[in-house]
């Protein structure tokens, strides 16, 4: 029995719940003498009943899923012959899913061990009678539920309050997937990346000057170990940071400087909309832009000026980074600098000073943490920034500070290792999970600056 | 004193002139800035736009066939099964030898079927297929080119390159000379296109499978993120005590919204795909991961629509009884709905355009087949896009940009209801 099977019952029994839930309070009315000796409307009651059947049942069925897995999987293994239990971990676990995908889809049952499809039918059978149970146990429940519910009801029910405390609950628990999901992140990450540490010393990560995630197949092989030294991915990750915010910070901060202070009102309600167009392109756009025409163009023009440039520069993907935050730091710039009085600018300008003295004298000065805050967040943006620099950056991890060299960067190894089929078990896949960790924390540390950058300084004139 | 301050005014007098002069140019990198923003832009489009025109059309080129059942290797009485098994292929191939008499040697007539797509094939085997009664009957029939044929014929390889670095060889182009000064040779609108799926051959390759990929993984992301970012936007809005937990739930919406979206990925690899098990490449886990990711968007364009109503609305809800929960459900959010759904239009947009986290959750599969539930393994259109980026052929270049074209298209839609939303919205 497909889980969506249950679910879509489970629906239908809150319905019918409502209606029989409803139906009784009125019954219940009439019997107490009309409508008005009722606590709440009939609707509650149905909702009450509703809610009373569906909720338990759901959490039944959530759990049952969650569970469902692992239970199975515990069960099959235990009947597995001793020499396989007695494999490691990861054989068992390459064993198992052989039995499942050929439970699942079938296949050439010669191709596995006998063992196997045998296992293969009890995992069939377990899965069917696993169905079965989980549709019977949310019946029973909802349907319990309901009706307890309805044998409950009567004109001093307070069903409204009831409905309205359940309900405030279920807003409380939408509010807090946020909290969910960063704990999730955390979470996931972080367990993955001490798995890797455990192979990896951290010092090795963080301060090895080597990347090459190769593992060995076999263990007598060239080169068997990788190394994995994060400090290339870093420079590389800064270095295509730095091209971007170079381009970025004077465009967006002089565009925001003339939008808000030269600019007329009509030239601001065209341009601004247009120029934020370039904030709303996928960023795959900009990968495909940055690797067929832009970095092309750089390296014919490197090669005619005789240049050397490698065809994925990190020049080329830094550029078009930079094209992607321009609005960005427009945006935040403009904000910063309306924010200032405007008592501060008519003193300056009372005073003699053109307006571009003004802009460099006293508006910048008093909005510069506000915008110091606002690149924080664009070079955050700059290094989180994925489909770019796959497109366009290269994976040669080399220390290099030269713009026209190939780099890579964190992101970009973190999709090269995860993309395509894995082992869960190897440093090479888990490296990534410790590369996210550390793009994580990179990142939330500095938008936690820049928030409370920007937070401080607007409320300077409050 | 009189002396020194007359020097002053001669020493701003003379300094004025610097200082306008200063002030204008100071006016004019501003002026530099907002058009290297427009420059850069155009730019972009004009790239894509330049490069994805050509996809939209397709060449044909027109071959006289003889439906010989021989050569098929049929035999008029067949069933349908025999049919479908014929050797529509070889039919080709002698087809493009009857036209082109005087090739000759084995690498010469290679290059000559390489006119053709794989496609024509089927072409035939469908003809065929509809009406058996063509067997054994001759007849002209416009067969789809080979992309590499197609991108001499529009004018993107041309006899000035040199023969070595494109692959279209001279021969072929006489060929295809030839073929167009007899009429043999026909443009029409690239249908299969939007009606295909993935495919290996840049000609038959079309975007239907990633547009109902988008289509699923959206609905997922909408109908998980909508509810919940309005529920959690009227919680933090309307119920929310002044205390520690509401305040780490709003430090946690904002730091969310500025998570990498890459991180995103992670944690829809360990957590639904490793944890849960949920199925590798398909848009249910595409759809929860992105929810995840526009739920803050939503949250705090919500929360800004809510604060937006005015309180008198409250107020008289309250006035004449109804609960906390009735005065929002029925007076607040009907009110706060249009700046609620230009939030979560805009959030579905960058929905929409996202990729770097579904590359996580295994999204990149080469698939062909029509998605048909949120189970099944798809792609969607920025994937897609990222694929054939990356494909080597000259052909799938153009099919890129105009994927693109068709992304961009759809945004564009998006953010206009938004605007129009939002304008609506303001006139209240």
């Amino acid at each position: 029995m497909p889980t969506s099977t249950v679910f879509i019952t489970l629906v239908a029994l809150c319905l019918v719940s409502f209606l029989v839930g409803r139906q009784r309070s009125r019954i219940v009315a009439t019997a107490a003498g009309g409508m008005q000796s009722l606590h709440s409307l009939p609707k509650h009651y149905g909702y009450m009943t509703a809610l009373w059947a569906g909720l338990p049942a759901m959490l039944v069925l959530i759990f049952w899923v969650a569970l469902e897995g692992s239970a199975i999987r515990g069960l099959i293994v235990a009947e597995f012959p001793a020499e396989i239990r007695a494999l490691s971990e990861n054989e068992i676990g390459l064993y198992y899913n052989q039995m499942v995908s050929f439970a699942v889809s079938g296949g050439d049952a010669s191709m596995l061990e006998p063992t196997q499809v045998a296992a293969a039918d009890f995992y069939n059978e377990l899965l069917v009678s696993s169905g079965k149970l989980k549709l019977l146990l949310v019946v029973v429940v909802a349907v319990l539920g309901g009706a307890l519910t309805v044998l409950r009801i009567s004109p001093v029910l307070r069903a409204r309050n009831s409905v309205e405390s359940t309900f405030t609950w279920i807003l409380f628990g939408c509010s807090s997937i946020a909290v969910l999901t960063t704990l999730g992140i955390v979470l996931s990450v972080l367990f993955e990346a001490l798995r890797f540490f455990q192979t990896i010393p951290v010092q090795e990560f963080l301060f090895g000057l080597k990347w090459s995630p190769q593992m060995a197949i076999r263990l007598d092989q060239v080169g068997a170990s990788g190394s994995f030294g994060f400090v290339p991915l870093l420079v590389g990750t800064l270095l295509i940071s730095a091209v971007a915010m170079l381009i970025a910070v004077p465009v967006g901060l002089m565009s925001a400087i003339y939008l808000s202070e030269y600019a007329t009102r009509r030239f601001r309600a065209v341009t601004k909309p247009v120029l934020e167009i370039l904030a709303g392109v996928p960023t795959v756009v900009y990968g495909f832009f940055a690797a067929l025409t832009v970095a092309p163009f750089i390296r014919n023009l490197g090669e005619s000026l005789g240049l050397t440039v490698a065809s994925e520069s990190a020049l080329a993907a830094g550029l078009v980074m930079g094209i992607m935050i321009i609005p960005f730091v427009m945006s935040l710039s403009d904000d910063i600098i309306n924010a200032v009085p405007d008592s501060m600018r008519e003193a300056s300008l009372g005073m003699g000073a053109t307006m571009s003295e003004t802009i460099r004298k006293v508006l910048l000065p008093a909005a510069l943490p506000g915008i110091v805050g606002g690149i924080l967040l664009a070079v955050s943006r700059a290094i989180g920034e994925t489909m770019i620099v796959v497109m366009a950056a290269g994976l040669s991890a080399k220390l290099t500070a030269n713009p026209l060299e190939a780099v890579t960067t964190i992101t970009v190894q973190i999709v090269t290792l995860l993309v395509g089929d894995q082992e869960f078990d190897s440093p090479k896949t888990l490296a990534a999970f410790a590369l996210g960790l550390v793009l994580f924390f990179v990142t939330l540390l500095l938008n936690i600056i820049a928030l409370y950058v920007v937070r401080r300084y607007r409320e300077q004139y409050e | 004193m009189s002396k020194r301050s007359f020097k002053n005014t001669e020493l701003i007098q003379a300094s004025l002139k610097k200082r306008y002069a200063r002030e204008k140019r100071f006016q004019w990198y501003g002026r530099l800035a907002v058009m290297l923003g427009f420059v850069f832009l155009f730019i972009l489009l004009f790239d894509i736009v330049s490069k994805g025109t050509p996809a939209f059309t397709q060449k044909y080129l027109l071959v006289p066939i003889h439906f010989d059942a021989d050569r098929i290797g049929v035999t008029p009485e067949s069933d349908a099964k025999q049919l479908r098994a014929g050797d529509y292929a070889g039919l080709a191939k002698a087809s493009m030898r009857d036209l082109f008499p005087d090739v000759t040697g084995r690498k010469d007539k290679r290059q000559l079927y390489r006119l053709l797509s794989l496609g024509a094939e089927y072409q035939l085997q469908d003809m065929v297929m509809t009406d058996p009664s063509l067997l054994g009957q001759a007849k002209d029939v416009w067969l789809l080119a080979h992309s590499e044929a197609a991108s001499y014929l529009k004018g993107q390889v041309t006899r000035d390159q040199p023969e070595d670095e494109r692959r279209v060889k001279n021969m072929q182009m006489d060929w295809l000379d030839r073929l167009d000064s007899e009429d043999r040779t026909q443009t029409r609108f690239n249908v299969l296109f939007f009606t295909e799926g993935d495919s290996r051959e840049p000609e038959l390759a079309g975007i239907r499978a990633a547009l109902h990929g988008s289509f699923f993984t959206l609905i997922v992301t909408f109908l998980l993120a909508f509810p919940i970012g309005v529920f959690a936007a009227v919680y933090l809005e309307e119920f929310a005590p002044k205390n520690r937990i509401t305040d780490l739930i709003e430090i946690n919406i904002n730091n969310l919204a500025a998570v990498p979206s890459i991180v995103f990925g992670l944690l829809g690899l360990a957590v639904f795909i490793n944890f849960f098990e949920l199925p590798r490449s398909a848009p249910l886990v595409g759809g929860i991961v992105l929810s995840l990711m526009t739920l803050p968007t939503i949250i705090i364009t919500s929360r800004a629509a809510i604060q937006a109503v005015s309180p008198s609305i409250r107020e008289a809800a309250m006035g004449v009884g109804a609960s906390k929960l009735q005065t929002v459900f029925h007076h607040v959010l009907p009110v706060a709905m249009p700046g609620i759904l230009t939030g979560s239009i805009i959030g579905m947009a960058q929905a929409l355009g996202e990729s770097a986290p579904l590359l996580m959750i295994g999204m990149v599969a080469f698939i062909m087949d029509v998605p048909g539930g949120v189970t099944d393994p798809a792609t969607v259109l920025p994937v897609q896009i990222f694929l054939w980026a990356d494909s080597p052929e000259r052909g799938f270049t153009e099919k890129t940009s105009a994927a693109i074209m068709v992304l961009m298209g759809f945004l564009i839609i998006m953010n206009a209801l938004a605007i129009y939303l939002r304008k609506r919205f303001e006139l209240k």
